[in-house]
């Protein structure tokens, strides 16, 4: 009843608030060599929207690449030397609008939202001044310079189907041992509940494994996907994230008591939210506060920002640490709750 | 110490269904030990509290001396059990069932072969077929190798016979009695009330009570009433007109025959005889047997029905 009742409300709910084009507070940087008048104002413009939010204030050209590998800036605004005295000599100035284009879809709506708050300046301050004055917006688009959107979805699945897949293999595993009685004799035996979790997770990392390497081979192949940082670091990060959903799986399968249930759940609970709330597909930035909070208990969200950043960035483990040390320790989380969770007896 | 298992007021229910009612009963060491009662009787419930697979409303188990919610974790080193349902690996061949069953205790085939020799030498030439595949008597002498391979100090059966031919059935309970003369406690439950006979003492089980305990024996011997053996051309009239008749204590079918008990002590035969021509049936055939264990528990089932009303 909880199901066919709430399911529609939380979902009506979630892709109202989910599903939306709109940008709400980008962060982004500026990158400023005139600072003048005019930068000022045009920087106020940008904040004042409530699309904006600056972030950072750099200094130099070199700040730039390692500010968009943060992941935190999505754009960095560059304004010329000597911009005001250009616009007046010449009436026209160039801007340079750099985003982190890892995200195809994100980075063009933030950089059309940013090219039609500064072509309203420009062109109110052409009223103003009454003179013919334009500002040309130089656009780059960092780690996907053709927008692809291979280079967005592919991460994406990966984290979808390695997911799904992982989990799914595990989910059913104690819950077929429930349901073909083997459970009661394997509970009668001295096998401690973590040795029967152990066991079960173990030989399902080699499957799932080469299930990651095929279809990263696929991604570069068929996908024309770049590896820019380590490979090495790819495959660990994989193997790393395939046990922590087959961890999951397991927890799942400790608390259901037959397959079919234990598929249900792996399906709809990690389905959804691994589509919605990782920022597959609609940037996590763009959600209203509590959905940003429920994006952080959701594993997928962080192996897509170790793949974006390794594969498209080439960022190595020293811009993914944290989001590796969140994945181990949702591992270890799932594998310990299971352990509790996993009953002794019957019933 | 001399009790295997000791079992005190022992209740547990389902939701409403009370599947044990304060069970109390002691198995000896070495003893051969059948829980009888028909299906929802709760064998299978007591046979999973003493393997601690569930824990009791109330009331307190012992086997050899443990707790069997307390020290939980030693009962599973060293109880035998073998579930109602077929639960071995299907996909697995039975030799690796065996050893895999051997791995999960911590010892190996060749350890303990002695004391699965017997049975494990009936299926050794079907080693390498699916346990899946298997026969159901197969199957069963599999899952009691298995059962047996850590050499346990007491081996709990739930039904171990029931689906089974009647010759895989016999040779069955024939392995049984050579492992309690090696020293093994058994308790097996089964619905067969012929199977009864073979154990050293049984508890009569209904609804969640122990109606008796004692040796198959005596229970047949504290039988007081006199049980006829009626036979005739049409099975169910007679069933039904017996039913009718005044000094019918009870009737029920038992093989061929019905098994009839009456109300009244004297001229038992004539009586019934008399009836039955004039309800016309033909070729009638009444004689006098010995009560078995079956009437014993016919008799105490109407017992506590009666009561119960």
């Amino acid at each position: 009843m909880l199901i066919l009742f709430g399911m529609p409300i939380a979902q009506i709910l979630i892709f109202g608030y989910v599903v939306t084009n709109e940008i709400r507070d980008a962060k982004i940087a500026i990158l400023d060599f005139s600072r003048d008048d005019i930068t000022r104002e045009i920087t106020n413009k940008l904040t004042s929207s409530g699309y904006f939010q600056v972030y950072e204030v750099l200094k130099s050209n070199h700040d730039i690449e390692p500010a968009l590998q943060r992941g935190i800036v999505k754009e960095v605004v560059v304004f010329e030397h000597d911009f005001a005295d250009n616009i007046k000599r010449n009436g026209s100035a160039k801007v340079q609008l750099i985003a982190d284009a890892s995200d195809a879809n994100h980075a063009n709506l933030i950089v059309n939202y940013t090219r039609a708050i500064i072509s309203d300046y420009a062109k109110d301050l052409a009223g103003i001044q009454n003179m013919p004055l334009q500002i040309v917006p130089k656009v780059r688009m960092l780690y996907n310079e053709e927008l692809k959107g291979a280079f967005m979805f592919v991460p994406g699945t990966m984290a979808l189907i390695l997911m799904l897949v992982s989990a799914m293999m595990t989910s059913i595993s104690i819950a077929r041992e429930k349901e073909l009685g083997t459970m009661e004799i394997l509970l009668v035996s001295p096998l401690k509940p973590v040795q029967i979790i152990l066991g079960k997770v173990t030989p399902y990392i080699g499957i799932a494994f080469i299930n990651a390497v095929v279809i990263v081979l696929l991604g570069i192949f068929v996908f024309k996907m770049p590896i820019m940082g380590s490979n090495t670091l790819l495959m660990l990060e994989c193997l790393l994230y395939i046990t922590m959903a087959l961890s999951l799986g397991i927890l799942i399968s400790t608390m259901s008591n037959s397959q079919q249930v234990a598929m249900f759940i792996s399906m709809l609970a990690l389905l959804l939210p691994t589509m919605l709330l990782s920022g597959f597909i609609f940037p996590i930035d763009n959600m209203p506060l509590v959905l940003q909070w429920l994006s952080y208990i959701i594993p997928p969200k962080y192996f897509i920002i170790i793949l974006k950043n390794v594969m498209l960035k080439g960022t190595g483990i020293f811009f993914v640490w944290k989001e590796t040390l969140i994945l181990l320790s949702m591992t270890i989380f799932f594998i310990a709750l299971s352990v509790r969770k996993f009953k002794t007896r019957l019933e | 110490m001399h009790e295997s298992i000791q079992v005190k007021n022992i209740t547990k229910t389902y939701d409403k269904v009370i599947a044990l009612n304060s069970i109390n009963f002691e198995v000896e060491k070495g003893e051969l030990f059948g829980l009888i009662g028909p299906d929802g009787a709760g064998k299978t419930t007591l046979l999973r509290i003493l393997t601690s697979l569930l824990v009791p409303d109330s009331g307190e188990a012992f086997m050899n001396g443990y707790h069997v919610v307390k020290d939980y974790k030693t009962i599973r080193n060293i109880a035998g059990y073998m579930p109602g349902r077929f639960s071995l690996y299907q996909d697995l061949t039975v030799e690796e069932n065996l050893e895999f069953f051997a791995t999960t205790f911590g010892t190996t085939i060749s350890e303990n072969y002695d004391l699965i020799k017997d049975i494990y030498i009936q299926i050794e030439p079907f080693k390498t077929r699916l346990a899946g595949r298997l026969s159901g008597g197969m199957k069963q002498k599999l899952a009691l190798s298995c059962a047996l391979i850590h050499k346990p100090e007491i081996l709990v059966l739930d039904e171990p016979t029931t689906g089974v031919d009647a010759v895989s059935r016999k040779e069955f309970w024939e392995m049984l009695i050579r492992l309690k003369n090696q020293g093994i406690t058994i308790i097996v439950s089964t619905p067969y009330m012929d199977e009864a006979g073979m154990c050293d003492r049984v508890a009569l089980m209904q609804k969640g009570d122990i109606l008796q305990i004692d040796t198959p024996e005596d229970i047949a011997g504290q039988f007081a009433k006199k049980v006829f053996a009626v036979k005739a051309e049409n099975v169910y009239n007679l069933l039904r007109d017996i039913q009718a008749f005044e000094h019918t204590h009870s009737v029920y079918p038992f093989g061929e025959y019905l098994h009839y008990i009456s109300k009244t002590t004297s001229n038992i035969k004539e009586e019934l005889s008399n009836y039955l021509d004039s309800k016309n049936h033909k070729s009638v055939k009444i004689m006098t047997v010995k009560p078995d264990i079956e009437d014993c528990f016919m008799e105490l089932m109407t017992k506590t029905v009666n009561n119960g009303e």
